[in-house]
């Protein structure tokens, strides 16, 4: 059976691996090659580096630390942070990286998502909408920018639309829950993942086992992501699957 | 020549598979050259993408170096859409053919599993296998892909995902994986490990 994922996050600044609580607030927990392979063998499905600097410094994605990391790590590995070009992409891509993740830059100019999937696949964009609750409005409004500008762009129908051009998985980021650690915004994820035939990857807000198992039921993602709980101590990666394995969710274990 | 030739025919991303070799010791280059791949001791082709990409292949002169590379004997890896290609074509683009080494062709998933089929799932070995050799049923490994081949004679595992696909197919010195061994952890890297032992 198709397992639900569990996607390790690895926030980098500098080289270095720091987690924002909201954003902000960062703090330095190591090296990132060393960091995603201990992941690995913890039983992460895949990876996730995010150069969180590069998008509001406008600042190139640090391909070294990107070459590093993908030479000891067999398991998907996805890069963000600061890419606006298909060059910039291609340059990542040949450095080690799987896929790689939009945000900012797609938001801008929509046609990049179709241009770096003909050339190397739909399954290699991943498009990352970080989003925030409006009530008012009740729906969910995308940023960018690290969730400095407000687009006025609906979460929901700017997933449909970057399915459309070519995105091959959505990273769905709740910025009302990111680095709360009380759960998933599983009226989100559900509301983006029912509108779209590719997975979605939930974010923003995990802070326990019953976290993740609430997210892929209620809020249907096909996959999750955390940064912070995972870097503290990685015997807390095997407890989450076979908690998860124990309620009946499909996941890959043992691995 | 001791070199493992991996295809690039400008679909996707060949480095990953090189990283792997690369991890295992074996040498190893990415190439689209047609006398390289012909000389080589082994043939990977890697492929993500859209099957119409394989197009290329026939157009390069990389199709004849490698249906004469595996008239020679040499060992031959398609992975994804490079082991789709080994077919006889794909409902993806109806006017590219395959190769045909293989029969039947590449079709879409039903329509009440969401596609593409992205992620870890199992392998049911179905067959004896020299790729497989030490790698236990119900493994997991990781699959990206909107289309798939049917199960045939020459499958050797299968994956379940809207009903049963083969994951791998194997004949003679002919083998063909619809996963990513090199994306797939320790058992990718013991499946690529056989492989290079041959």
């Amino acid at each position: 059976m198709l397992t639900k994922r569990i996607i390790a996050c690895l926030d980098v600044d500098d080289g270095r691996v720091v987690k924002g609580v909201q954003f902000l607030n960062l703090r330095d927990a190591g090296d990132p090659a060393e960091l995603a392979k201990a992941h690995s063998e913890a039983g992460a499905d895949e990876v996730v580096l995010l150069d969180i600097s590069a998008a509001h410094q406008k600042r190139a994605t640090l391909l070294d630390t990107v070459r590093r990391t993908a030479r000891q790590l067999f398991i998907p590995f996805t890069v963000g942070g600061g890419i606006r070009t298909l060059e910039e992409a291609a340059a990542v891509f040949s450095a080690g990286a799987d896929k790689i993740s939009i945000n900012s830059a797609a938001l801008a100019d929509p046609s990049l998502i179709t241009r770096i999937a003909e050339r190397f696949g739909s399954q290699a964009v991943v498009v990352a909408i970080d989003a925030k609750r409006s009530e008012a409005a009740r729906r969910w409004e995308a940023f960018t920018r690290g969730g400095r500008s407000a687009t006025g762009r609906d979460a929901v129908s700017w997933a449909q639309e970057a399915e459309s051009r070519g995105a091959g998985e959505i990273l769905l980021t709740s910025m009302d829950r990111d680095g709360t650690a009380s759960g998933f915004d599983c009226d989100l994820t559900r509301a983006v993942a029912d509108s779209v035939r590719i997975p979605v990857i939930a974010s923003g807000g995990a802070g326990g086992a019953q976290h993740f198992a609430d997210v892929f039921r209620e809020g249907h993602a096909d996959a999750a992501l955390a940064a912070s709980i995972f870097h503290y101590g990685f015997s807390r990666l095997a407890d989450l699957k076979q908690e998860l394995h124990s309620q009946g969710i499909p996941v890959r274990w043992p691995c | 020549m001791k070199t493992i030739a991996i295809v690039d025919y400008g679909a996707g991303n060949p480095v990953s598979v090189k990283k792997a070799l690369d991890w295992l010791g074996q040498e190893c280059a990415i190439t689209s050259d047609p006398e390289f791949v012909a000389t080589a001791a082994r043939i990977v082709l890697p492929g993500v993408g859209h099957f119409g990409a394989t197009a290329s292949l026939s157009r390069s002169g990389l199709q004849d170096a490698i249906v004469g590379a595996i008239g020679r004997g040499t060992p031959f890896l398609g992975i994804c859409v490079g082991m789709q290609w080994m077919f006889q074509g794909s409902q993806e683009s109806p006017a590219t053919p395959g190769l045909g080494l293989f029969s039947g062709e590449c079709e879409r998933f039903p329509a009440e599993v969401k596609s593409p089929h992205v992620g870890w799932n199992q392998l049911e070995l179905e067959a004896a296998s020299r790729l497989f050799q030490g790698i236990p049923s119900q493994s997991f490994v990781y699959f990206t892909h909107s289309f798939r081949v049917p199960v045939r004679d020459t499958t050797v595992a299968c994956c379940e995902y809207g009903g049963k696909f083969s994951a791998a197919v194997e004949r003679d010195h002919l083998f063909a994986v619809q996963f990513h061994p090199e994306k797939s952890g320790d058992v990718g890297l013991h499946l690529l490990r056989n492989f290079c032992a041959l």
